[in-house]
């Protein structure tokens, strides 16, 4: 599955992943060929026409109107074959069939959240096969943009409004998923998975992210904990990064940047989550998005309720 | 007029007389002394960069240092070097001189425009040694960039100072060209250099005040939390990247337009011939100073503005390309029934031909819709461009510097180690950023500190970031050797003669070896175009024409 064989382009896996490449490659060896004719004549010109004595004083050369005309309209009619070409297939890019299933993106400094019509949520984006996937992207901090290299696929994802992209996966793999707007601190850690997988097992993965409302608080809290995307930021080991780690952190004695302090109780959990900015802990910034203030209730209890069991 | 023996460089000496010089040449070097500066700073971050990305993992600097890395970098690069590198030095030193004028129009304004751009340099670096760093990147988006430090705002006021240097140079250099001409100099007997900075010189004037605006906006946005960008204020992040590349794009041309018409001069010296379809190129480039004002979007395919508008962009971008193709077809033409000398400038202007070509064509590449939406903002890009503004304008610059550097300080530098740093920066800088270009149509995104995470899908990324850092040290030694043996030319480099190449500008015809303080001794009387070799008998002793083709 992993055998890649190619330069340039990674192995296509969208419906219009090969129009993309079938243009690239034309470019790519029409320029290819127009480059080694402008440097073989440049080479050839230099050698052949090296100067033979300090003196050698060349006689002015005529302009000759066709070659001059075929420089003009050669290149003109390359670039107007490649610009109609790349116009039909950025067309077809930008317009999702009407039965699309629409996916809702959320991306924040630097996790992505995928959130499915069923309501089911996961931090990976999984997809069906050769099912077509509309997404609608927002952002709750900086801009940051949506790639997925195999499917030929980027959007810039814009707090403020929604962005779109669709595509359709043609094979069961996974694919990596990356930002590439430049989006600060941890931009080159805000990376993601596609999963392709069959419809049956799709839609078995649905069902099973789907908790149940009568499970435990603290076993909601860890899906919540995935779903949400706090883990981009806070271990369950330890180690702190961008955020504090979960782990001992309920109970214990927080110290903050304005050099007060507070025992980390439930209240203060609930503060921490929902307004982050408020108290910052000593050795991090205020990085965390207001976002989870949206959050009902009970999620919150659950979210609590997982950290307590760290 | 002047005693013999005496020169710009003897006339006075002191700190002073340079510090206050009113002369074109003086203001020229005191410009290539503040670049090479800016430059040596600029190539450190560029290192540093690399060698972080040498191997997978943190290498050598944590994810802030090196944000803050490739920030400075660009904006050094950018801002302190590329935009006032030519027209600064060269447009400086040459263009009154190839028009036959005794200085610029407004002298003490062009004294006045280097010490602007030294104001804003200062600010520019203190800003990031004493209030903190900035890590936007040199493009500053929002809302990323208004809600960081307030080290931004310092900054964009820093780049917006030396933006009045830019226009006041390019006002100086529009009159000059108008009204300061020797008798005899008519337009089509201009240097395609002089041609070249005209042009440069209206983009200079028309679009410096855009992103003098943007950062004001900026500035307001910050200060007075009017929703201008910031989406949390109501404003739209968008408008800023659409005024931040109405100024940028054009910006481009402000880089590349200089050192194209050093490219055309170098040409028809080299070759002595007359510059194929000189017309074209001197009209074609003050038509892309207006035309490339409208372009600005095809930098923002991706960003959300509508398909419509990326369909015109797209199809305007392509419209203005194709005079840049056609004159890469006549620079080589340009050889072609000429007498063709390979000294280190010529060397540089075919390295330009063969960089820029690729540049140019991969700008293809990156400005088709469907293909520019798999390559935006991963190393593909980033190549491309370097091969534009460093193997188009640097490349260009350096030409220029080797050509004319026997005019500016009177003395012959080595050949034959010009000639080995010439393959030295070649070599280098190919392995640099070619291997960009096959990264960057794998995936790999620009702007990362590591790139660990992408490994197991992209194993190939490790041995293809190390040999581009290889590069990058191959291309550094060949700077630096270029500087080494600038210094030596200095110090004991032989005296050059008046007209060392053969060249038929008045630069070279109507000048002492180091040009006298008011450049002539007499106005000259231009009776010819600037690549007249076949009618300049004063240079060639008043041998008859030697027919050296078939
Ligand atoms: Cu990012
Ligand atoms: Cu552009």
């Amino acid at each position: 599955m992993k055998e890649r064989k190619a330069i340039w382009l990674p192995d296509a896996a969208s419906t219009y992943a090969g129009d993309v490449d079938a243009l690239f490659y034309f470019i790519l060896v029409t320029s290819f060929v127009l480059f080694v004719g402008v440097m073989t004549a440049m080479v050839f010109f230099a050698w052949r026409f090296r100067r033979r004595s300090s003196d050698d004083r060349p006689a002015p050369v005529k302009e000759n109107k066709i070659v001059e005309a075929a420089w003009i309209l050669v290149p003109a009619a390359l670039v107007a074959i490649v610009f109609v070409w790349g116009f039909r297939v950025f067309i077809q890019m930008n317009v999702a069939p009407p039965n699309a299933m629409e996916i809702t993106v959320r991306a924040q400094k630097w996790s992505w959240l995928f959130e499915y019509p069923s309501g089911a949520r996961s931090t990976e984006l999984q997809l069906p096969v050769s099912r077509p996937v509309r997404l609608k992207m927002s952002s709750a901090d900086v801009i940051h943009s949506f790639f997925v290299p195999a499917f030929r696929t980027k959007q810039d994802v814009v707090p403020g409004r929604y962005t779109y992209a669709w595509f359709e996966a043609t094979r069961q793999d996974t694919f990596p998923l990356m930002c590439t707007e430049y989006c600060g601190q941890q931009h080159s850690t805000m990376l993601s998975s596609v999963i392709v997988q069959s419809q049956d097992d799709f839609e078995a993965w649905l069902q099973e992210s789907l908790m149940a409302a009568d499970a435990p608080p603290a076993e909601r809290g860890a899906l919540l904990y995935v779903q949400q995307g706090c883990q981009g930021c806070h271990s369950l080991d330890g180690t702190g990064v961008i955020g504090p780690s979960f782990q001992g952190l309920a109970g214990s004695e927080r110290v903050f940047t304005d050099g007060t302090s507070a025992l980390a109780d439930d209240n203060y959990l609930r503060e921490a989550i929902t307004l982050p900015a408020l108290k910052i802990v000593e050795g991090y910034d205020a990085l965390m998005p207001g976002v989870y203030a949206s959050l009902d209730p009970a999620e919150i209890d659950a979210l609590i309720a997982f950290i307590k069991e760290q | 007029m002047s005693a013999p023996g005496q020169n710009y460089l003897n006339a006075s000496t002191g700190l002073r007389s340079w510090l206050l010089t009113t002369d074109h040449k003086r203001i020229g070097i005191l410009y290539a002394v503040a670049v090479t500066t800016f430059f040596l700073l600029g190539g450190i971050f560029a290192l540093l960069v690399r060698t972080e990305l040498a191997a997978p993992g943190e290498t050598i600097m944590g994810p802030d240092t090196y944000n803050q890395a490739f920030t400075l970098h660009g904006v050094v690069m950018v801002f302190l070097v590329i935009i006032p590198a030519i027209p600064g030095i060269l447009g400086n030193f040459v263009l009154p001189i190839q028009i036959g004028a005794k200085d610029v129009a407004f002298p003490r304004l062009n004294l006045f425009s280097w010490y602007i751009f030294i104001i804003g340099a200062l600010l520019a670096l203190s800003g990031w040694l004493v209030i903190g760093q900035v890590d936007t990147g040199w493009t500053f988006y929002t809302p990323y960039s208004s809600d960081g430090s307030t080290s931004v705002l310092w900054l964009t006021t820093a780049v917006f100072i030396a933006g009045f240097a830019s226009i006041l140079t390019g006002l100086n250099f529009i009159v000059t060209v108008h009204k300061m001409r020797a008798p005899g100099m008519t337009w089509n007997r201009l240097p395609l250099f002089v041609w070249a900075i005209y042009a440069t010189a209206i983009v200079q004037v028309l679009a410096t005040p855009v992103i003098g605006i943007t950062m004001v906006l900026l500035f307001l946005e910050r200060l007075m939390q009017i929703g201008i960008f910031d989406p949390a204020l109501g404003g739209d992040p968008v408008l800023f990247q659409h005024f931040f590349w109405f100024y940028s794009h054009p910006a481009v041309y402000i880089m590349i337009l200089p050192a194209m018409g050093i490219i055309s001069d170098l040409m028809g010296t080299f070759s002595r011939q007359q510059v194929s379809g000189y017309t074209f190129i001197a009209l074609s480039s003050v038509a892309i100073a207006f035309l490339g004002f409208l372009v600005w979007g095809h930098h923002m395919f991706v960003a959300g503005q509508s398909a419509i508008s990326s369909i015109i962009f797209s199809m305007l971008t392509f419209l203005i390309g194709i005079p840049t193709g056609i004159k890469v077809f006549n620079w080589v033409a340009t050889m072609y029934k000429g007498s063709v000398s390979l000294k280190t400038p010529m060397l540089y202007a075919l390295m330009f031909l063969f960089l820029f070509t690729i540049g140019g064509l991969t700008g293809i590449m990156v400005g088709v819709l469907a293909v520019d939406v798999h390559l935006h903002d991963t190393y593909f890009i980033v190549a491309h461009f370097h091969y534009v503004m460093m193997g188009g304008a640097l490349i260009g610059l350096i030409g220029g510097l080797h050509y004319w550097w026997p005019k500016i300080t009177g003395r012959l530098y080595n050949e034959t180690l010009g000639r080995i740093a010439a393959v030295l920066v070649f070599i280098g800088f190919n392995l640099t950023f070619f291997t960009q270009f096959i990264m960057g149509s794998r995936g790999m995104p620009r702007r990362y500190h590591d790139y660990a995470g992408l490994l197991e899908q992209y194993p190939e990324f490790t041995a293809l970031n190390l040999a581009s850092t290889a590069g990058s040290y191959i291309l550094a030694l060949g700077l630096f050797m270029i500087l080494f043996y600038a210094l030596l030319s200095l110090i004991r480099g032989r005296k050059a003669p008046a007209n060392p190449w053969g060249a038929v500008t008045l630069e070279w015809t109507h000048t002492d070896s180091i040009p006298e303080l008011h450049n002539f001794e007499k106005v000259p009387l231009v009776t010819r175009g600037p690549y007249d070799f076949h009618l300049a008998d004063d240079v060639f002793g008043g041998r008859d024409a030697v027919q050296g083709t078939t």
